[in-house]
Parts: structure tokens; sequence; C-alpha cells
């Protein structure tokens, strides 16, 4: 299947929510979602028969633009070799994301690194601790307005 | 006889006698610098050349240089590779766990100054100095074997004009 035949399918599964198949742009075709709708999504998807996204072959945190952050679920079918990219958009002022760990096992870490390094706060997720950084770091690295701080635990960042 | 006059000038044997003269500085430093038991501290990248070091082609074996499991045993401290913050802690605790004396190698750029981290890795440490005093630093991105074995040489060389017994600070 193709994104705008998954498109359609989802499309007569949820009434709204779904946004139409974006194509144009140098990367990978993808559909937005709503954000509530995400977890209800994933699980059409991987459940669904003429779907089978059975593997979630990554999730990243994307620093989307001045406003708003994006959590990007890049999705894999291994039973009918077809693929999809979703993208959930959310304010910086309120960055919540339901989880998906409990249909593709893999986003648990996946989830903790998204948070660890963008702040996305991933909801229902059973573990969200940071992933990569020390626990006592301040602040997530990755976003496009983090300042590297002078010091950490007496020792100089800065060259 | 023959064999100590191969390994060091500095123990003269007497010509015909079970015999041997010297300081007690050079007969210890003759012993240090010679089983510089270490503990590689392999972190990215450099460590794989460090590897290759200690494998069979370029042996390290030879010149007494033997890995240890401990910080407890270890005579020098070998930092291949970068250094980030989150590592960096542990490094200053093994450090301190180390028995004087005690000596530290750094390998490559990153280990000597953040290497290709230096302006946005926010989460390096812009050089091991910066948390442990360091005796000898091995340039390069990796450096090649040879240059580490020379760096090992170069620190032998340093252990050579130390002197223990006479240590007044
Ligand atoms: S100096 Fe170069 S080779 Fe060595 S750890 Fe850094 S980036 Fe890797």
């Amino acid at each position: 299947m193709d994104i705008k035949e998954i498109q359609e399918l989802l499309k007569s599964a949820f009434d709204e929510g779904i946004g139409e198949p974006v194509t144009d742009k140098p990367v990978d075709p993808y559909i937005t979602v709503e954000t509530g709708k995400i977890h209800a999504v994933c699980l059409f998807l991987r459940d669904e028969e003429r779907l089978q996204f059975d593997y979630l072959s990554c999730l990243s945190g994307v620093d989307y633009d001045k406003d708003n952050l994006a959590s990007v679920y890049h999705l894999y079918s291994f039973a009918l070799n077809h693929k999809i990219v979703l993208k959930v958009i959310v304010p910086k002022s309120n960055p919540i994301v339901p989880s998906v760990y409990d249909i593709w096992a893999a986003a648990e870490w996946h989830e903790r690194e998204s948070y660890d390094l963008m702040g996305i706060v991933y909801e229902n997720h059973p573990d969200l601790r940071r992933i990569l950084l020390p626990e006592d770091w301040e602040g997530h690295p990755l976003r496009k307005d983090f300042k590297v701080p002078e010091f950490y635990n007496g020792m100089k960042i800065p060259y | 006889m023959g064999i100590l006059n191969k390994l060091d000038a500095h123990i003269e044997p007497f010509e015909s006698g079970n015999i041997l003269i010297t300081s007690a500085d050079k007969l210890l430093n003759w012993s240090r610098l010679n089983s510089m038991w270490q503990m590689f501290f392999g972190l990215a990248c450099c460590a794989i050349e460090m590897m290759a070091t200690s494998a069979s082609h370029y042996d390290l074996d030879r010149f007494g240089i033997i890995p240890r499991p401990s910080p407890r045993h270890i005579d020098i401290i070998l930092i291949s590779g970068t250094v980030t913050l989150k590592m960096a802690t542990r490094i200053k605790r093994l450090w301190e766990q180390m028995p004087e004396p005690k000596y530290c190698i750094s390998m490559g750029s990153c280990a000597n100054c953040g290497g290709p981290y230096w302006e946005h890795g926010y989460h390096v440490l812009k050089g091991v100095d910066r948390i442990i005093p360091v005796d000898v630093y091995v340039p390069g991105c990796p450096p090649r074997p040879e240059a580490l074995l020379e760096g090992l040489i170069k620190l032998q060389e340093k252990i050579r004009t130390q002197s223990l017994a006479k240590k007044v600070n």
C-alpha cells in the first residue's frame, strides 16, 4: 500500500485528526496526526489486517519550528513490506505526547531519548528518565534555544 | 648479566661476579619503567588504535605494559577517546583510586583538547587535563599505534629521570 491508500484507510476509520499525506518534500512522505489520536492510530496501524505495521523502525524528536516540537514515527511492515511516517506536532509550551510503548516495546527507549534531548514528555510512559545525559543535567540540549552552561559539576564546558 | 646490560645502561654488573652495583633510584626506576601496568580507558574511536597497539602486531607486552582490571593495581592510565562530562566523573574517581606514583597518558585530540567536539560538544570535556594531570599527550585523530608507542616511551624517559628515594615534597 502506498501512503495515499493508507491515509484513506485511516480517514475512514477516524473521522478527524488525520492530516493529508505530504509527498512533495525531500523527506519520506508523511501524515500529520493529531496529538490525542496518535495512540489509537498506532494501534490501528499495527492491528488492521491490511496494514500490519509490526515494526517501529525509528521514533525521534524534532525541533520543528519556532513554537513547535514534533515526535516522528517511522513505521514498517515486515509482513506486507510497506512503510509510513507519522508526525505529531506539539507546542513547545506544553510538549506532551501519549506514549506508544505498549504498542511497540521499542518505543520505550526511543521516547526516553526524545525526552532527554528534546524535552518531549511522553504521557503514560512507565519510566521516563534521561537515557544518555547524566541524571542531574539541566535542559534539553538538542533544542535550538539551548544554551551550553558554563560549568557542569565544577568542570568548565566551553573550550 | 647480558640481559641486564641490554635493558638499561644504568645498571653496571661487575666483570666476573654475581654482583651488580647501582643506586636505589636507578634500580627502582629501572623496574618501574619496565613494568608500567596500565588500565586502558578506551572511550571512543581512539580505543581501536589502542587495542591494535596491545595486540600481537605491535605487542605492548614487550615493554612490560600489561593490562590490569583494577585501578588499585596500576601505574598508568591511558585515556583514549572522547571524554564526555558523564564519563569525566568516573575518570576522576578511578584516578583517585590509583596508588602513587601514577601517570596519565592522554591519547588523541579528543582527550587532549576536545578534538572535533571543541565547539559544539555540549557534553564533551575539552581536554582530560581539566580534571586530572596529564604526563604525555599523544596527538592525532586517531594516533597510529607507532605514535602511542612513542608516547609510552616518552613516559619511560620521564620515569627514568625521576627520583623516588630522594623525593622531598
Ligand atoms: S581523537 Fe579522533 S579518533 Fe580519537 S576519539 Fe576523538 S574523534 Fe575519535
